[in-house]
């Protein structure tokens, strides 16, 4: 039987960090441990964060990005095009997008993709209120920037069979060679994807 | 215990953070479950995509065990089975009607016939007509196969061009004349008397009648609601059939 070496407020921290993504049990010790040696260069100050972000954060009613104020940063930034609208699955691909800085537009966080196997359906997604949005008119044009994959593309043709008959411009990205990828390494559907959308130099 | 094979992904679900659990419908093993290690790694993810058609190792202590997947991708075609709504629905249609089947219940036939399907999803002629026959096929492995041979009522084999609902046989035009507003339409390209190809309204006729069975055999008894897949397969497949022949 194994002896206990630490206190119960220690052993809770230990197993509250293995759950975070990218920490099994052994890296949470070795977290824990770190964190306890910079009790106040570190421990306190991140703990004054996490309360205050639990204290604050706030789901976004108009696009679902997570900030401090609903409606968010970006969907109250006047000098973003809110006519242009970029379709997301999470919150992660959205700040992926704004680390690119490729165009200032605003965004709609879908919540996930259509997922017979996970039972994710269309009201289980925020489809309905993006239909909503595109009907006050202010958007002009969405840019569906969901992942390549079949559940992806799945969620990208159902938004645009809900948006048929409205004066919008509905477009996806592009699908093609990854920068540093080598063609020997691509599959078929890749390839052909990117021969079709080829463009003159 | 250890077997190898070939199948085709029909999905794949996260296990972990690292980790996938892949279902392959496998030529010899039936419709199978198994974890693959690794499987939301870059290089995987593409190749555990609906579609591809991989080949599998698979190992577990006992027979019952879910098990480990090796897998190595044979042919990827889910790239380009994203270019068309009508693939892209099609295969996701296919998927959800194979999951019908008992797990790990070999049906090598239907394997082949998703084969023939996935190189024709492009083609809004072949790729509905194929679909229809499929799910024919399906009905009949799950035991609620129709009989469209000979008439239910006189044996005829020629002029069927109804189904009986409450049957599943075929039954011929004057036989069925009195009952025809509660028969089923048997299209053309179905009849065995007859050697035609689907048209827009022939396809429908044949979503209705396999839409029909489906849902009363097998949808009903198991308080299924199917998914969207079917149902946006066939208008998409119904517009690029009439854009055809507009053209």
């Amino acid at each position: 039987m194994v002896k206990r070496v630490t206190g119960p407020e220690i052993e809770k921290l230990i197993q509250l960090l293995a759950k975070v993504p990218g920490l099994g049990p052994r890296s949470a010790r070795r977290a824990a441990l770190h964190l306890i040696k910079k009790r106040d260069q570190l421990m306190g100050p991140l703990s004054g964060a996490m309360q205050d972000a639990y204290d604050k954060v706030k789901i976004c009613s108009t696009c679902g990005n997570v900030d401090t104020a609903d409606p968010c940063t970006i969907c109250t930034d006047p000098t973003r095009d809110q006519s242009l609208v970029i379709v997301v699955e999470d919150v992660g691909d959205l700040w992926a997008l704004e680390r690119a800085a490729a165009l200032n537009a605003a965004y709609h966080v879908l919540g996930g993709t259509l997922s017979p196997l996970d039972g994710v359906g269309p009201d289980d997604l925020t489809i309905a209120a993006l239909v909503d949005r595109v009907k006050t008119g202010e958007v002009k044009e969405l840019i569906i920037a969901v992942n390549a994959t079949i559940e992806g593309q799945a969620t990208a043709h159902y938004i645009t069979d809900q948006l048929e008959g409205m004066d919008i411009k509905v477009t996806r990205l592009a699908h093609g060679v990854p920068v540093g990828g080598e063609l020997d390494y691509l599959d078929e559907g890749t390839l052909v994807a990117a021969l079709r959308s080829r463009t003159s130099l | 215990m250890e077997w190898q094979d070939e199948g085709i992904v029909l999905g794949m679900r996260r296990h972990g953070e690292t980790s996938a659990i892949a279902e392959v419908m496998t030529l010899a093993h039936g419709r199978h479950l198994g974890l693959v290690r690794g499987g939301r790694s870059r290089t995987m993810r593409p190749v555990l995509q609906p579609g591809n058609r991989v080949s599998l190792t698979w190992r577990a202590r006992l027979s019952e065990h879910l098990g480990e997947f090796r897998v190595e991708p044979v042919s990827q075609r889910a790239g380009l089975l994203m270019q068309s709504a009508a693939a892209l629905h099609g295969m996701r249609a296919m998927a959800a009607l194979l999951r019908l089947l008992p797990e790990r219940d070999p049906h090598r036939h239907l394997c082949d016939a998703v084969e023939v399907i996935i190189a024709h999803l492009d083609d809004p002629t072949s790729a509905g007509e194929l679909f229809v026959r499929f799910e024919l096929a399906l009905l009949n492995e799950l035991g609620f196969g129709l009989d469209l041979a000979r008439c239910a009522a006189n044996g005829s084999a020629v002029d069927l061009v109804y189904v009986s609902p409450k049957s599943g046989r075929a039954v011929s035009k004057t036989a069925g004349a009195p009952y025809a507003d509660r028969m089923l339409a048997l299209p053309d390209f179905l009849r065995t008397d007859l050697n035609e190809t689907a048209d827009p309204s022939g396809l429908e006729a044949g979503f209705r009648l396999t839409g029909f069975f489906l849902d009363r055999h097998v949808y009903e008894p198991r308080g299924i609601t199917p998914d969207n897949a079917r149902e946006s397969f066939i208008i998409a497949t119904l517009k690029a059939l009439e854009k055809q022949q507009m053209a």
